[in-house]
């Protein structure tokens, strides 16, 4: 009876109660790749960062610039809409509030682009005070294109698409637009913990 | 001929779309042209590149990489975003096709 599973069911390590949002598995060490279209190469020297839309005046950062920001660490847990979640993920970056520092505006929206076109959108409330950062550097080294590099969004209480890769900027918007996969019928917010996976749910 | 007015005579309920969406829903779609709305490239959906590992499939213009159709099936639905697509021709086999011979 000896030979029976042995070997599988100890690989599988247990979660601790309350990490896991509903309908969420733990991923483990691996880290899937998710791509709705070609990874993006851009070069650093060809590379921003832009607040733009109803600014009073838009902020552009080169590569350069944005390296000489206020930093900060993070570890935190990402959830995909896939149903993979990755506990204590390690990542570094600036965060919103400090791109958004001194910007005045009437926006109560906020839409990410991305190099390849890609867009989703988060109110603007999502995005401050502390819950969101633009990062560059994943567990230590500086972030995989597969992964979003040179720079992606980090918004880790919503689900991983709101985390867009290759963000090149935020646009804010007066009225709430609907991104790429939030036109496509997913969730306007995508809130994993009352899983809000997709519109109406 | 009992309805006298032509235009509700020929404004049919939209049930009456069932056996034609049916017929399009049946046949295998990657053989269907695919005209970009971005660009106008014109190529075989089973030429355009797809992106399988993403929330839904992704199928992109393999000339210009805008978005052609997304398709997915989650939460109880099946969801078809066309609006990249300017035009599929599917083209019909046997019978069916008589007069409907594709344009090159
Ligand atoms: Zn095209």
């Amino acid at each position: 009876m000896s030979f029976v599973s042995r070997g599988f069911t100890g690989r599988r390590r247990a979660v601790p109660a309350g990490r896991l949002p509903p309908g969420q598995y733990d991923v483990g060490d691996g880290f899937p790749v998710l791509s709705a279209g070609p990874t993006p190469y851009t070069s650093l020297d060809r590379w921003d960062f832009r607040v733009r839309g109803q600014v009073d005046e838009e902020r552009r950062w080169s590569w350069a610039e944005f390296q000489k920001l206020p930093r900060e660490s993070v570890v935190v847990d990402v959830h995909c809409v896939t149903s993979w979640s990755k506990l204590d993920t390690r990542w570094e970056g600036v965060s919103v509030d400090t791109l958004l520092a001194d910007v005045v505006t009437a926006a109560e929206f906020v839409v990410a682009f991305s190099d390849g076109g890609y867009t989703t959108n988060l109110p603007l409330a999502d995005v401050t005070d502390g819950q969101a950062w633009v990062v560059d550097n994943y567990d230590g080294r500086p972030l995989a294109p597969e992964h979003g590099g040179p720079a992606r969004l980090l918004v880790p209480h919503l689900y991983l698409w709101k985390s867009a890769k290759w963000v090149r900027g935020l646009e804010l918007t007066v009225e709430d637009e609907p991104g790429f996969w939030e036109s496509f019928g997913y969730h306007n917010y995508g809130d994993p913990w009352r899983e809000q996976r997709y519109a109406g749910d | 001929m009992t309805d006298p007015d032509d235009a509700v005579a020929r404004r049919l309920d939209a049930n009456a779309a069932a056996g034609p969406l049916a017929e399009l829903f049946t046949v295998d779609l990657t053989v269907a042209m695919a005209t970009c709305a971005g660009c106008g490239n014109t190529a075989p959906l089973a030429a355009h590149p797809l992106y399988a590992h993403a929330p839904a499939l992704v199928i992109r213009c393999p000339k210009c990489a805008a978005v052609v159709l997304r398709y997915a099936s989650g939460g109880g639905r099946l969801r078809l975003d066309l609006r990249g697509a300017r035009l599929l021709t599917v083209t019909l086999d046997g019978a069916a096709a008589h007069g409907l011979s594709p344009v090159q």
